[in-house]
């Protein structure tokens, strides 16, 4: 079958997940108070982004590493790292 | 570990590979790093690859490589809602030697692509992550990775750690990208029996399709779609400049599946199983974008450069060839002595002298003026379905008259001088 959620999509990667989150808010109170639209939750294609009424919500596991939460977010409250070394996710095709 | 090489190269993608593979052909000292488990396992790519700037580094590739199929037929589709205009190129002269380009999966070609570095002599090392460059004197001398005791140390650095290249920003070779100068792409591998996809793509044994997307693939935003045929598989994506896609509060999933349940893509993809999804940004701020490519003991290749060109979706060719030019002012380096700036700053040279970023420089009002005027996709398009549309109903209508009532209708929408303006400024972002 072909996928029609998020839900699915992301079933059928493969996550090496570190205990530890490579991505950081900086300041909750910045996404609280200052980011009306909270992208992140719409263009993350990983949807690790969720707002939780007054914390960003940050599930990293499910991160492809693109890069484009440190580029767009409109605050730069977002410290982004590379996970350790043969952590994250692991392409299997393409 | 403190031995000192000649070369680290951060990064087991083409470009680096390319880079790493030239330099130990050529007897150097070579360190290889991937952060990955396996290169290609960070690794996202339509599926595209073009073949003479990898023949000019390893002759005859195709005879041992992973390959999936030799494209022999692109189309190009201008897509509405419930209908598309087409043209294209089908040769039988692609499907055979030398070949023009090839579909690829990457987790398998980027490791057949390091194994062949690591049969000329680099050593790879997976699953490290180099956190920064070491700087003496104003002069790169080597890494720090995130293994114990991880400094490493070697005469030159070569920055290939692609679109995100936190490295070139570290050095300060370029400032953070804008949202404007990066695509975010995301695509599922979708499984297909190999005689399904040739009936459907009209091919035979080992000939390959690819189809480019305009228009409602991306709901008239700047940005494209594709579907690539692979042996026994497909690739279908879509991607919008990130500023695009913010500024439409698009999530790209949903984009995705509009575009896996349009009218015109769905019967290629019926009974299909989705295999795996993957996003990836593509680097397309093209000429203006490309950083600082050269400094004292360090050099920066493929996407971490910027070099791809998005209109002709050349990225892996022109990573290769950047890493082969740069292996090459590092030789010499090395034969002289001296690494500094100036001495490197011969692959500078030689890249700008290249195809890559003469094809760069020709297109580098095309993003800006696109993004600028999104009418391109959001109304000619469409127009250009209705016209078609129009032109080709018969309806007892003389074709003069038709033809008269087509052009009335574009320009009663516009006016004829803002589509002469909107011709002419798309020809002279693209001349």
């Amino acid at each position: 079958m072909s996928t029609k959620t998020i839900e699915e999509k992301q079933y059928l990667v493969r996550f090496k997940c570190d205990t530890k989150s490579h991505l950081t808010i900086i300041n909750h109170d910045v996404c609280n108070t200052k980011c009306d639209d909270k992208l992140c939750t719409v263009f993350c294609p990983g949807e690790v982004y969720k707002w939780e009424g007054t914390r960003m919500q940050v599930g990293y596991e499910g991160c492809h590493e693109c890069g484009s939460c440190r580029i767009a977010c409109p605050e730069q409250n977002i410290k982004w790292e590379y996970p350790k070394g043969g952590h994250g996710i692991v392409f299997r095709l393409a | 570990m403190s031995e000192k090489f000649d070369v680290i190269v951060v990064g087991a993608g083409p470009a680096g590979t390319a880079c790493a593979y030239t330099c130990a052909k050529n007897g150097l000292n070579v360190l290889l790093i991937e952060r990955g488990e396996y290169p290609g396992s960070k690794n996202v790519m339509g599926g595209v690859l073009y073949r003479k700037q990898l023949e000019e580094i390893i002759p005859e590739f195709w005879k041992e490589a992973p390959l999936e199929r030799p494209v022999i037929e692109q189309r190009f589709w201008m897509l509405d809602k419930e209908s598309v205009v087409q043209f294209g190129y089908k040769g039988l002269e692609w499907g055979q030697e030398p070949y023009n380009n090839f579909t690829i999966l990457r987790a398998q070609f980027d490791q057949w692509f390091a194994k062949k570095a690591v049969e000329a002599g680099a050593l790879l090392i997976n699953e490290t992550v180099v956190k920064e460059c070491l700087v003496e004197d104003g002069k790169v001398v080597g890494v720090r990775t995130d293994r114990p005791d991880g400094d490493l140390f070697a005469d030159v650095v070569v920055l290939a750690d692609g679109v995100n290249s936190l490295l070139g920003k570290q050095l300060g070779f370029h400032k953070e990208f804008r949202p404007d100068e990066v695509a975010l792409t995301v695509m599922e591998v979708i499984n297909l029996p190999k005689d399904k996809i040739n009936d459907r793509f009209n091919l035979s044994e080992n000939q390959g399709c690819t189809i480019e997307i305009f228009g409602d693939s991306t709901k008239g935003n700047l940005g494209t779609a594709f579907l690539y045929t692979n042996k026994e598989s497909l690739n279908i994506g879509v991607g919008t400049t990130l500023s695009s896609m913010t500024k439409a509060k698009l999530r790209p999933y949903d984009l995705l599946d509009h575009l896996k349940t349009h009218p015109m893509v769905k019967p290629y993809l019926e009974g299909g199983e989705s295999a795996e999804y993957l996003a990836h940004l593509i680097p397309e701020g093209g000429y203006r974008s490309v950083p600082k490519v050269a400094g004292n003991g360090v050099v920066v290749v493929g996407d971490a450069a910027q070099l791809v060109n998005a209109i002709h979706r050349e990225g892996s060719n022109m990573a290769m060839s950047s890493g082969k030019m740069a292996a090459e002012a590092i030789i010499q380096a090395k034969n002289d002595g001296d690494y500094s700036e100036s001495s490197l700053n011969r692959y500078r040279e030689a890249l700008y002298d290249s195809f890559i970023i003469k094809d760069l420089e020709k297109y580098k009002d095309a993003a800006h003026t696109f993004e600028k005027h999104p009418q391109y996709f959001n109304d000619y398009v469409p127009m250009m379905n209705q016209a078609a549309s129009k032109f080709f109903t018969v309806d007892g209508t003389p074709k003069r008259e038709k033809q008269k009532q087509i052009m009335q209708s574009i320009t009663k929408e516009k006016g004829r001088i803002k589509v002469l303006q909107d011709l002419y400024r798309a020809w002279k972002a693209v001349k």
